[in-house]
């Protein structure tokens, strides 16, 4: 007989164990995975975590780490605030979208000027529409009491209508011979996020990635509102007492997880994505819950859960031209991972005795 | 635009067809919750189960097996639903995404080689006399037989919920689950089931979209049909006959919506297909003010430390 005991305190140890334990675990469980699917599963598992980073052609896959995680990083540590005091903003997707026709619609309304201007103006656009879009589960939440799981997923799918009607009709491009999507801002230079340093990945995003870590540290250790923020998450009724305005609490942490991802679209559609098109999002919003839990919630651990995501989409991308192995297996992949996460948070919370069965 | 292309026969008979997998993924949440649990993962279930019923009845060329095979294949993904919530007592909204996550990816695995296949059809029956009844007979009485089930299923959990012993349990498990084990219920045990038992419901309704409705595999075709159903037990405050009505109510939307872009309306395209979601929002703002009838243990943690 197997029983739970609940720890009078988190356990420390655990909960900076669970995340390499989950790993550990989806390495094995997804290698058994690529087994069944007919492949080697040491190789599979060795060209995702190896090849990127030291493989023979790692100076050209390292830079590309910096530019699949930096999205990553951005929206979950947005996402990370909330889900801290108990708000869930599901739809960073849509949001991430917004911000990407807001920033490229800022931009392109220049076209052809060049000015030194129009880029930090794409910025707050960018910001500006993420913001927006998490604004109306927020304000709902807010005045209504309407769940915000529900309507911030639901405004992904509108907003991923919203996409396809931009690129259809007002950003299409008008040189485009018909094609749907925008003119290709990497060829628009005041409005291009372009790499910093050559070569090395580091662009707008990237920085704005590392600002944000160290935005969230200090609020959520140096700041009244993040105190708030964690008092809100670990025991509702104290926060209540201690005057903590849930309103604004809602407000706050909705609206900031939103301008993050939309600064992410914003950043991704200005550089490594060049235009505005039907099928521009590709689930970042999503693949940062993941990376927001793996990170547990803190921001130097969603930076280290940022950059191993981003290893096993390189990894992943490597692994599918080296080895055939299927574009939806990775995305099992970090599913699974999320899933060992979770269950192994037990360790974290309870204790596991082995109790003798009870005389009745 | 011609609105007079619109048959309004064809239309409330494929109301019916549209609001059938929503039905059947949102009543088998509705025993979830009124358990007490709240399962987000329905998108995951559904389309596990559209993808786990197009294989096996494209392998088998039966229907029927695709059914069952779906069926079971949300059952089983709900097992880890089971597993992170009910044991490892992980936190149910992260646990449901979880769930949708995985079961996306799986689903989008395992449909590689399904892509651009004709399932077998079902075939519609025909009740004899009275499938014949013009108007009446065509929008009623001539559709495939989950319809019917989904239909079924709900009168059934209806009355298994007002009137059985086995109801009343589980809404005093969903109601206080302390209480219910201090009477000496079972509470993780009927939670199991329960949960079960929204994910073979999910399921059914994920294999009628990829055998019936649509009748193709694409990957995620479920399209946040999961997430309505969710919403939709909001709507229905809890209550089964108010689901059927609240499904009917969204598969109108959906077919008019089509109907409006088939027939070259002024809107565009985008804006239309977008209405079903916008619509979702709308519904729950305005519902959301009454919480009352949630069962109180919804989404709470269960622990039975003594």
């Amino acid at each position: 007989m197997i029983v739970l005991e609940k720890r009078p305190q988190p356990s420390r140890v655990w909960s900076y164990a669970t995340p390499l334990v989950a790993v550990l675990a989806t390495m094995f469980f997804g290698g058994l995975l690529f087994a069944i699917l007919g492949k080697n599963p040491v190789e599979a598992i060795g060209t995702i975590f190896w090849e990127p980073l030291f493989g023979e052609f790692a100076f050209y896959y390292r830079p590309q780490l910096l530019v699949k995680g930096a999205p990553l990083v951005l929206i979950a540590i947005g996402l990370s605030l909330g889900f801290r005091a108990g708000i869930w903003n599901i739809g960073a997707e849509g949001q991430y979208i917004m911000g990407a026709i807001f920033g490229a619609g800022a931009g392109l309304a220049f076209y052809p000027l060049e000015a030194w201007y129009i880029f930090p103006i794409m910025v707050i656009a960018g910001a500006f529409g993420g913001w927006l879009w998490a604004m109306i589960p927020a304000v709902l939440k807010v005045r209504f009491g309407t769940n915000e799981i529900l309507v911030s997923l639901m405004l992904v799918y509108v907003a991923e209508q919203m996409l396809a009607s931009v690129s259809l009709g007002l950003l299409k491009n008008p040189e485009g011979f018909g094609f749907p999507g925008s003119r290709n801002l990497q060829s628009y230079e005041s409005a291009h996020n372009a790499e910093l340093i050559i070569g090395s990945g580091m662009h707008w995003g990237v920085v704005a990635a590392f600002i944000a870590v160290i935005f969230a540290y200090v609020l959520l250790n140096r700041h009244m509102l993040g105190f708030h923020i964690r008092l809100t998450g670990e025991a509702p009724r104290a926060a209540k007492f201690a005057g903590v305005n849930p309103a604004r609490l809602i407000l706050f942490c909705l609206g900031m997880s939103g301008a993050l991802a939309g600064l992410a679209g914003m950043f991704e559609v200005s550089g490594p994505s060049g235009q505005v098109s039907i099928d521009f999002n590709v689930g970042y919003g999503f693949t940062a819950i993941i990376v927001a839990f793996l990170g547990r919630l803190h921001p130097v651990g969603i930076l280290l859960a940022g950059f191993l995501m981003a290893l096993t989409y390189i990894g992943g991308e490597i692994a599918q031209s080296q080895l055939g192995l299927p574009a939806a297996a990775i995305q099992v992949f970090q599913g699974m991972l999320l899933f060992f996460l979770l269950a192994l948070d037990l360790l974290t919370n309870y204790r596991i005795r082995a109790a003798r069965k009870e005389v009745a | 635009m011609d609105l007079g292309q619109i048959n309004p026969v064809l239309l409330v008979a494929s109301l019916m067809v549209a609001a059938t997998p929503l039905l059947l993924a949102a009543i088998g949440e509705l025993v979830v919750e009124k358990s007490g649990v709240l399962n987000l993962g329905v998108e995951g279930m559904m389309i596990v189960g559209a993808i786990s019923g197009f294989a096996i009845s494209v392998e088998t060329g039966s229907p029927w097996l695709g059914f069952v095979a779906a069926a079971i294949g949300g059952a089983v993904l709900s097992l880890l639903f089971v597993l992170l919530t009910q044991f490892a007592l992980a936190n149910q909204v992260a646990s449901g995404l979880a769930l949708t996550l995985f079961g996306l990816g799986f689903s989008a695995l395992i449909g590689q080689s399904y892509v651009g296949i004709k399932p077998p059809s079902m075939g519609d029956i025909h009740i004899p006399l009275i499938s014949d009844i013009p108007v009446v007979g065509p929008i009623l009485f001539q559709h495939d037989p989950i319809l019917y089930l989904g239909i079924a299923i709900t009168a059934a959990v209806w009355a298994v919920l007002k009137y059985t012993r086995v109801g009343l349990i589980l809404r005093a498990v969903g109601e206080n689950h302390d209480a219910a084990h201090a009477l000496g219920y079972k509470v993780i045990k009927i939670r199991i089931l329960a949960i079960m038992f929204g994910g073979a419901c999910a399921g059914l309704g994920g294999a009628y979209i990829s055998l019936i409705r649509v009748p193709q595999w694409t990957e995620g075709m479920t399209a946040g049909v999961g997430w309505i159903a969710l919403a939709l037990v909001v709507f229905a405050s809890w209550k089964p006959w108010r689901v059927l009505l609240g499904a009917y109510l969204f598969g109108g939307i959906t077919v008019l919506q089509l109907n409006l872009q088939a027939a070259g309306v002024a809107i565009p395209v985008e804006y239309l297909a977008m209405s079903p979601y916008i619509i979702t929002i709308l519904v729950l703002v305005i519902l959301s003010a009454d919480k009352s009838s949630a069962p109180a243990s919804l989404g709470r943690i269960f622990h039975a430390s003594h």
